[in-house]
């Protein structure tokens, strides 16, 4: 799949932003004030801004209010619905703690409940694509969600949960890229299916329709990078888990550490992310012998 | 509404018969001229002039090499258009609505006032039958020709797609599965008409003729032709230097 910074950029950031008002709507810090308004803007402006972000790719962004219709099937209506719902609960739940002082604390929960099901939902526009097999699994919801609450952690400063879902987040990363390699092998779908010749012989992809490239290379059939894969997944893991957890775990703590760790660990969720999409094989490459 | 219907009274579509498809690509050209210059958004190419051109089009043909345990390979030319599905993946992932399965006869549509451009159904949709305009920046799909089909302006002859209707080898048939005795039907059962990717649970309403294996009149029956003893090779030893070569490397 052909990987889009906007989307990845998307679902990093949101994932982080909706991570940190988890913790924040369940009272985690318990900030109120001047340094609850710090964390709100933080909060809001990775989740607001990655789904900005994410109207980039949209080629039509001017009619993306049409897109809250369809929640009954479409996990991408959902999502919006979900999104929207949760930014402005939060909004009244974190008024009530910069101006009054007071947490609301159902209203917090609700929140809460609200940011992880737009994560869940988020996951599950990737997870439910049969055509799509490195995705198509239960895996998928869990990487988002372990990633979005260990950076939601990791930014409300919860040290020792942190350390666990940050750990998490490592586990279940490995484990998908294991799943992941022999997906597709493991779906069932192969040329011999694609075109139903397969009783007549072994089926090679002879001669593509055109000469030239097509909105369907483009977007599923993305090669570009795949060689360093395994490099990649190595400096991937190194900073989103290794480094974090050595910072939070050996070094007294400080607040420097603190950012470092974030950083390190956003540098390597940008780098699982663009690998999620990168090396994502979609089954109509099968047509054209690519993958 | 993206949720898909039930059922539908008709379940128009198409069967493509690969053992008479001869791969010309006239099916792709007529489509693109119908649906450039009538319904919806026309189907843009860039730099078509240029070193790199791409276009949009709702009907590509793939060739295949099917390689046999024993004998010669086949060639199978594949056109490959909208399945139509019944459990079209691609309807019901549209946040939008504007991709729809109609009720009255199953065609699968796109309503492109209402398309956002996030090409999630082109992710969900197996066969690659959905293609986002470079220019317009929606989705295009084949519509089983729409405007045609139903169109009273037009000569009966010509209410059929413009694929069916261009094809010169006659290896495109239009009709309403949901009908045993049609066409369609009749010819799906004869020939053992397939589905493409059943795994992928899309319960395709377009169905493939398998291609017949190729005849075996030259295996076994020795030489067919009469004057074939005289196409021997007049000379069978090699001379000169290169047959001293050949010679001398065989000993080697």
């Amino acid at each position: 799949m052909h990987p889009a910074p906007s989307v990845i950029f998307f679902t990093v950031f949101s994932g982080v932003g909706f991570g940190l008002l988890i913790f924040l709507g369940l009272g985690l810090p318990a900030v109120t004030g001047l340094n609850a308004f710090a964390f709100f803007v933080i909060a809001y402006l990775c989740a607001v801004g990655g789904l900005v972000s994410s109207t980039f790719h949209l080629g039509h962004p001017e009619r993306a209010l049409k897109a809250f219709k369809q929640w009954r099937s479409s996990w991408l209506s959902r999502e919006g619905v979900c999104a929207v719902i949760a930014l402005m609960v939060m909004a009244l739940y974190g008024a009530g703690l910069v101006f009054f002082e007071t947490r609301w604390v159902a209203l917090g929960l609700i929140g809460a409940l609200f940011s992880l099901l737009t994560v869940f939902t988020t996951s599950m526009i990737y997870a439910q694509l049969k055509t799509i097999p490195r995705w198509n699994s239960p895996l998928t919801p869990l990487m988002f969600l372990s990633f979005s609450l260990a950076g939601g952690a990791l930014l409300a400063g919860q040290i020792t949960t942190a350390t666990v879902l940050v750990l998490l987040a490592a586990i279940v990363q490995v484990v998908l890229w294991m799943i992941g390699d022999g997906a597709l092998a493991n779906s069932g779908t192969n040329l011999a299916t694609a075109t139903g010749l397969g009783t007549n012989g072994n089926v090679r992809a002879f001669e593509p329709p055109h000469t030239g490239t097509n909105y369907l290379l483009k977007e599923f059939a993305f090669v570009v990078g795949r060689k360093h894969s395994m490099k990649l997944r190595l400096i991937a893991i190194a900073l989103f888990a290794v480094i974090p957890l050595l910072l939070l775990l050996l070094a007294p703590f400080s607040h420097w550490l603190a950012v470092l760790a974030l950083i390190s660990h956003l540098g390597g969720a940008f780098a699982s992310r663009w690998l999620f999409f990168a090396e994502a094989e979609h089954v109509v490459g099968l047509y054209y012998g690519k993958r | 509404m993206t949720t898909l219907p039930t059922s539908t009274t008709k379940k128009l579509g198409l069967v493509i018969d690969l053992d008479t498809c001869v791969g010309c690509h006239a099916c792709v050209i007529s489509c693109k001229g119908w649906n450039t210059e009538n319904y919806g958004a026309p189907l843009a190419d860039t730099d078509a002039y240029g070193s790199d051109p791409s276009g949009t089009f709702l009907n590509r043909v793939h060739s295949f090499e099917v390689q046999p345990e024993q004998g010669t390979a086949q060639l199978v030319h594949f056109p490959k258009s909208c399945l139509h599905c019944e459990d079209a993946p691609c309807v019901t992932v549209c946040p939008t609505g504007a991709s729809y399965k109609r009720v009255e006869d199953g065609i699968v549509l796109v309503n492109e006032s209402d398309c956002i451009g996030c090409g999630l159904c082109a992710w969900a949709c197996p066969y690659g039958a959905r293609e986002m305009d470079a220019v317009e920046k929606v989705m295009k799909k084949c519509t089983l020709c729409v405007d045609r089909i139903y169109n009273e302006n037009l000569p009966e002859e010509d209410r059929e797609p413009a694929c069916v209707r261009t094809c010169p080898a006659g290896a495109r048939h239009f009709g309403d599965f949901s009908d045993p005795e049609s066409n369609v039907s009749k010819l799906t059962a004869e020939r053992g008409g397939i589905d493409l990717m059943p795994e992928q649970g899309t319960k395709p309403v377009n169905k493939y003729l398998p291609p017949r294996p190729k005849d075996t009149l030259s295996e076994g029956a020795g030489d067919i032709d009469i004057l074939a003893p005289y196409l021997e090779p007049v000379a069978q030893e090699t001379k000169g230097f290169l047959g001293w070569l050949d010679k001398t490397l065989e000993n080697l």
